[in-house]
């Protein structure tokens, strides 16, 4: 037992500083088994963007496709589709798109490119369940015939994929990022000019 | 019949024989993980000549692309020949069943092949093919006796001939081994070709372990991270150890 | 405070800490040798946290392993260190319980009262072995298929039964799926959950008798016997300051954890070398064979065990009989656990006793290390017979130690610990 008095302010430094820097090393340690969850390339890879053939879909026509793993539905609207747009914006939560569900291109009252082609991931924003699309009878509003009514909690979107008020689910339908290769081609899950 | 027969009996030997081990010795591989050029060499001459029968099953074509810097179009125009997408692995084209009867056994994959072989083996491999009419392929390896391939690269280095050359030797004339020599109707000259097959080893040891220069570079910042904290620890120590007499 | 006292009452973390840590009397002359049980206890904590991360990616299946080992490799972000650190943690965990055990026989850390200490520290070895094993056939390689194949047919030397119980271990005719899955389910977590188990038992039977130390004397002298200014000037828990009079002894908390520290560092330290520059270890860790797919139709030119299985596998080949082989592979660790009872000196430390039982240690060490060497060589004349001569000395060492060590002639044994 020495009787050397105990430097107590060398002491502490020390010991705060091992801490530190042996907390930031923990803390590093930690980041290979955070990351590690991270999409792998596989996931990755699996969720490349997907060309889909649009020259066969009809007026009215719902084809579905597949982008990270999640439904992606490419719907030919039919003009009386685009006319009942605007009737129903007084029951929307959100019908100007203002909630970052979209690109910045699809930041319209049809929320798409086109307004002939709406482009959407088929998930609804309240669970998770996707959604059906109803042609006829949607029974939301007078003189609108179609839109999507999903299943699992009874949430109704419009046929822009804007959710109506009074449902459970609280943001429109999200809007991947696409662009039209050429007339008949849609490239889905990738800005233009992105690669 | 008879004849399939037979030529699936002559196969068998190398089959059996793939497994006995050269132990002489091996030129050294003076590979460059880090020279891409290199790499990007490799992995033409494996896409033109060693894919078409030995595949690479657990490496993707995206990542060699990327880890190699070749842009993926080029990649995708001038390097891959099978696959579907640029992000799938490399599949030979060749079909399991048809090759195993081919050559006695199924090609083996080869994305790992320098990790069971090492790289000297497989430069020295790679340039110790040599003519052998008594073999089905009309070639024979020094470190791989009675190997189960034909010498693919031979339009690149021209036909290998075991050769011997009359020296003088402790005063009498004597023929003396000198090696495997190319008769000169290759593509490339000795030296390139030597430089080719270093490059195609630099690719391969670059399959088996594609984060090795990740692996390497995130080393010198995790030592460097402890040796700090191991004078700092050491300091820590003796100053509590000071109370111990 | 108030919140401590309020979980104190419920449960005695505060005191649990005091009596195992903060005031918990080690004694002050422990050297290099006695880091390696916090460090086993670090490699355990590696092994369980990267093992966890592994099963994530990995796919326990004749068809699917091997591909998901290189998917981890590959796709998985940061795959490769994870499993990196987990194989080169494998044999790390060796080498550290190898040098622990190495520690306990030259200071006598078996001897009375630590026989049940010991006892409990060879079961975690064999459960050890039992683990590295199983874990070692799930990359599904060519050595991991045809390692297993060998050490699993040892059991088919057991007299009448042998057979029908090596095909029930593997589950098939040949080691199959079906192997790869139950070793898979063993090795992720029945066996982790019995060597956790164990080491818990280990070290509450190290704290209830105490460490030895490099000297081999108590620091615990009977109450009363020892002056007030020759006592450790520590507090020290009153479960052993009221029992008896410490000397020579300091707080574990902060003592040897500031210095535990140090050597984790050291030792993190060499890890990351091998992890980040020899990964393989130049085929000692990872052998090139298991990067090729197992292929139950094709053995590799030269099979070894992973090198720290390999003094035990040498054993087994010395000997020309099927089953006297596997007896004497189990005589070689069941000897080790017989320590206890086979010594019988009266000093513990290597540093009081005879020249005798020094040169007996050396030359099991040596032994071993040689025996070690020849287990990953391939069998030749020469080879067999040096392997036979190390074996007998193997064995000879118990049996030498047994006979001289009653009334072996050691040096005076001091009362107090030295430097």
């Amino acid at each position: 037992m020495s009787n050397a008095p105990v430097d107590k302010g060398r002491r502490r430094f020390l010991t705060v500083a091992t801490a530190v820097v042996g907390g930031a090393g923990v803390v590093g340690a930690a980041v290979p088994f955070i990351a590690s969850w991270n999409p792998s390339a596989k996931a990755r890879i699996a969720g490349a963007p997907v060309e889909m053939k649009i020259d066969k879909i009809e007026p009215g026509q719902l084809v579905r496709s597949e982008w990270r793993g999640s439904p992606v539905w490419v719907i030919r609207r039919t003009q009386a589709m685009i006319d009942s747009l605007p009737l129903v914006e007084d029951n929307l939560r959100d019908p100007d798109s203002e909630q970052p569900q979209q690109p910045e291109y699809a930041k319209n009252k049809h929320r798409s490119i086109d307004p002939e082609w709406f482009v959407a991931v088929g998930i609804c924003t309240h669970l998770g369940c996707s959604p059906q699309f109803i042609q006829r009878d949607f029974g939301a509003m007078e003189g609108v015939d179609a839109g999507f009514f999903c299943p699992c909690h009874g949430s109704r979107f419009d046929i822009a994929g804007r959710v109506f008020q009074g449902v459970p689910a609280p943001t429109n339908l999200m809007i991947p990022p696409h662009y039209f290769v050429d007339d008949a081609t849609i490239l889905i899950g990738e800005e233009e000019g992105a690669a | 019949m008879m004849k399939r027969f037979l030529m699936a009996l002559a196969f068998l030997i190398p089959a059996a024989a793939i497994a006995a081990g050269y132990s002489g010795p091996l030129d050294k591989a003076n590979i460059d993980q880090s020279d891409k050029a290199s790499l990007q060499s490799g992995a033409q001459i494996y896409m033109n000549y060693c894919l078409g029968c030995h595949s690479m099953e657990y490496q993707r074509y995206q990542r060699t692309f990327e880890d190699l810097d070749i842009p993926l179009d080029l990649g995708e125009e001038f390097l891959q020949f099978t696959g579907d997408g640029v992000g799938s692995h490399k599949v030979s084209a060749i079909d399991a069943d048809a090759s195993s009867e081919w050559f006695g056994l199924t090609p083996p994959d080869l994305t790992m092949v320098a990790r069971v072989r090492g790289a000297d083996w497989l430069y020295t491999y790679f340039r110790s093919f040599y003519v052998d009419e008594s073999r089905p392929f009309g070639v024979n390896n020094e470190v791989f006796e009675n190997v189960g391939m034909p010498h693919v690269l031979q339009e690149l280095q021209g036909v290998p001939r075991k050769t011997w050359e009359r020296r003088l030797v402790d005063g009498e004339m004597k023929e003396v081994y000198v090696g495997i020599k190319s008769d000169g109707t290759g593509s490339m000259s000795e030296d390139e070709f030597d430089q080719a097959m270093l490059d195609l080893t630099n690719f391969l040891v670059y399959t088996g372990e594609p984060m090795i220069l990740e692996r390497q570079r995130m080393g010198m910042f995790v030592i460097g991270f402890l040796l700090v904290l191991l004078i700092l620890s050491i300091l820590l120590k003796k100053e509590y150890w000071r109370d111990v007499k | 405070m108030s919140f401590m006292n309020w979980i104190d009452k419920r449960i005695p973390i505060s005191n649990s800490m005091k009596l195992h840590v903060t005031e918990y009397p080690a004694p002050k002359n422990f050297n290099f040798w006695y880091l390696m049980g916090s460090l086993a206890i670090v490699v355990l904590v590696n092994q369980i946290v990267t093992g966890i991360w592994l099963t994530m990616n990995y796919t326990p299946s004749a068809e699917g392993a091997f591909a998901s080992v290189e998917y981890i490799m590959r796709d998985v972000e940061f795959g490769w260190l994870l499993r990196y650190m987990h194989s080169t943690g494998a044999s790390a965990f060796f080498v550290v319980v190898y040098l622990h055990m190495f520690r306990g026989m030259m200071y006598g850390s078996y001897q009375k009262p630590r026989e049940l200490l010991w006892i409990f520290g060879m079961l975690i070895f064999l459960v050890l072995m039992a683990e590295a094993f199983m874990g070692y056939l799930l990359p599904w390689g060519q050595m991991s298929y045809w390692g297993a194949q060998v050490i699993i047919s040892l059991f088919s030397a057991i007299p009448i039964i042998g057979d029908d119980l090596t095909t029930w271990i593997r589950g098939d005719y040949v080691i199959s799926g079906a192997t790869l899955n139950r070793f898979f389910a063993l090795h992720v977590i029945a066996l982790p959950l019995v060597i956790v188990i164990l080491v818990f038992l280990h070290l509450i039977a190290l704290h209830e008798v105490g460490s030895n130390n490099p000297d081999g004397v108590d620091i615990k002298k009977p109450k009363g016997t020892v002056k007030p200014e020759d006592q450790a000037q520590f507090k020290f828990h009153p479960r052993y300051a009221d029992k008896y009079d410490i000397v020579d002894a300091i707080p574990f908390h902060p003592y040897y954890t500031v210095k535990d520290i140090v050597g984790l560092v050291g030792f993190l330290i060499l890890c990351s070398l091998v992890i980040f520059y020899a990964p393989t270890m130049g085929g000692f860790f990872l052998e090139p064979p298991n990067f090729t797919a197992a292929d139950p139709m094709k053995t590799p030119d030269h099979i070894a065990p992973v090198w720290y299985f390999t003094p035990f596998y040498a054993i087994l080949r010395a000997v020309p009989d099927k089953l006297l082989g596997v007896i004497a592979m189990g005589g070689a660790i069941v000897m080790l656990a017989l320590l206890p009872w086979l010594d019988r000196s009266k000093a513990r430390s290597i540093r009081y006793r005879s020249t005798l039982h020094k040169v007996n240690l050396t030359q099991f060490v040596i032994c071993f290390i040689i025996l070690g060497y020849l287990g990953v060589m391939p069998a030749t004349d020469l080879y067999t017979l040096i392997a036979r001569i190390c074996t007998a000395l193997y064995f000879g060492f118990f049996i030498f130690l047994f006979l001289y060590s009653k009334n072996e002639k050691i040096k005076p044994l001091p009362e107090r610990l030295t430097k």
